[in-house]
């Protein structure tokens, strides 16, 4: 119990500045954008990633994002991938991850939330939606 | 004029009746983890369609562009080519090293210290790496004692790791001295696998 309790009050220490951050961008190669809201931001190494967020890559662009429930997702070049819905209980390791490709090329390794109640990660595309229960996997939406 | 519109509008709705439906391809395939070769399981829920189990590696789900779906099987290679630079940019995986020292000192044993050159190489494949050191002791000498040397072995091991180059606002350090043995000991019993510090990444 007490280790749990250090690698959870380390962890907070280790944790983005905003609570709204649920990510972090920690591959990012060639064109790579965050559009939140309005903004378009870049997305170096390092940018956080918030619920809303809609990660865009140029032909040349790939990203690859850790989530705080260990959850890792990347996308390949060409791609519109949204965070329609992400949250993470740290405690009860209960939460919701709704991602949604609308185009481009996604992989993905499951975290902490799908090993406690699978199927809680879902990735909706323009004509189906997944149901994660486990761990790796890749999606693509060609182009029409 | 308006029954000009009238069999304009009718013509239209006919021509939607009977042109097939075109939707974006779409893939979906279960890829085998590349750190254990752990298969695992999605569920894919066409709009409309009934859903799909797949849990064989490189199973795969396809929507056609005219909306018909099928399952099938890829190739590892298939995979490779189509999602090569996406899977290339999955960051690493969390993981977990545990190095040791020797009795009553900050030094590593020289097992360790061959296997911190490894443990330095996979930390510095990591861009921007989260890393947590926590050093622990024996079960030999008191509580304040034991709480400075483990300090001092999870600061060792960050020093090093800030002397390979890793920023060294990336890595926390703390001592847990002998409150968290790995092998149950009475007190004061020198115990090897609890003189140890442990590195938590992601």
């Amino acid at each position: 119990m007490r280790k749990t309790w250090v690698a959870i009050a380390l962890l907070s220490l280790a944790a983005p500045a905003f609570a709204a951050d649920v990510g972090l961008v920690k591959v990012s190669k060639g064109s790579v954008q965050i559009q939140r809201g309005a903004e378009k931001l870049p997305a170096p190494v390092g940018a956080a990633i918030q619920p809303n967020d809609v990660i865009v890559t140029g032909a040349d662009g790939s990203a690859g994002v850790t989530f705080i429930d260990n959850s890792l997702v990347s996308v390949g070049p060409n791609s519109v991938f949204a965070i329609d819905k992400y949250s993470f209980d740290t405690t009860t390791h209960q939460g919701e991850f709704q991602g949604n490709l609308r185009q481009g090329r996604l992989a993905a390794i499951s975290g902490k939330m799908v090993k406690q109640s699978p199927e809680s990660m879902k990735i909706r595309t323009p004509s189906a939606i997944m149901g994660v229960r486990g761990t790796e996997f890749v999606v693509e939406v060609a182009q029409n | 004029m308006r029954w000009l519109a009238l069999i304009a509008v009718a013509a239209l709705a006919a021509a939607c009746a009977n042109t097939p439906k075109h939707v974006a391809p779409e893939m979906f395939a279960v890829v085998p983890s590349a750190a254990d070769g752990h298969v695992g399981t999605i569920v894919v829920h066409p709009d409309g369609g009934r859903d799909r189990v797949i849990h064989e590696a490189y199973g795969v789900e396809r929507i056609r562009s005219d909306g018909t779906v099928e399952d099938g099987q890829l190739s590892e290679a298939q995979v490779k080519e189509t999602f090569g630079s996406t899977l290339a940019a999955l960051p690493g995986r969390p993981a977990s090293f545990t190095l040791y020292f020797l009795e009553g000192k900050d030094e590593l044993t020289p097992d360790s210290k061959v296997e911190m050159d490894r443990v330095l190489a996979e930390l510095k494949r990591r861009p921007l790496p989260d890393i947590m050191v926590i050093g622990h002791s024996d079960s030999v000498g008191g509580l304040s004692y034991n709480d400075k040397l483990s300090l001092a072995r999870a600061e060792r091991v960050r020093d090093m790791m800030i002397g390979m180059g890793i920023p060294a606002d990336r890595i926390q350090a703390a001592g847990r001295g002998k409150r968290e043995l790995l092998v149950p000991t009475e007190d004061n019993v020198s115990e090897a696998r609890n003189r140890r510090v442990e590195i938590n990444v992601r």
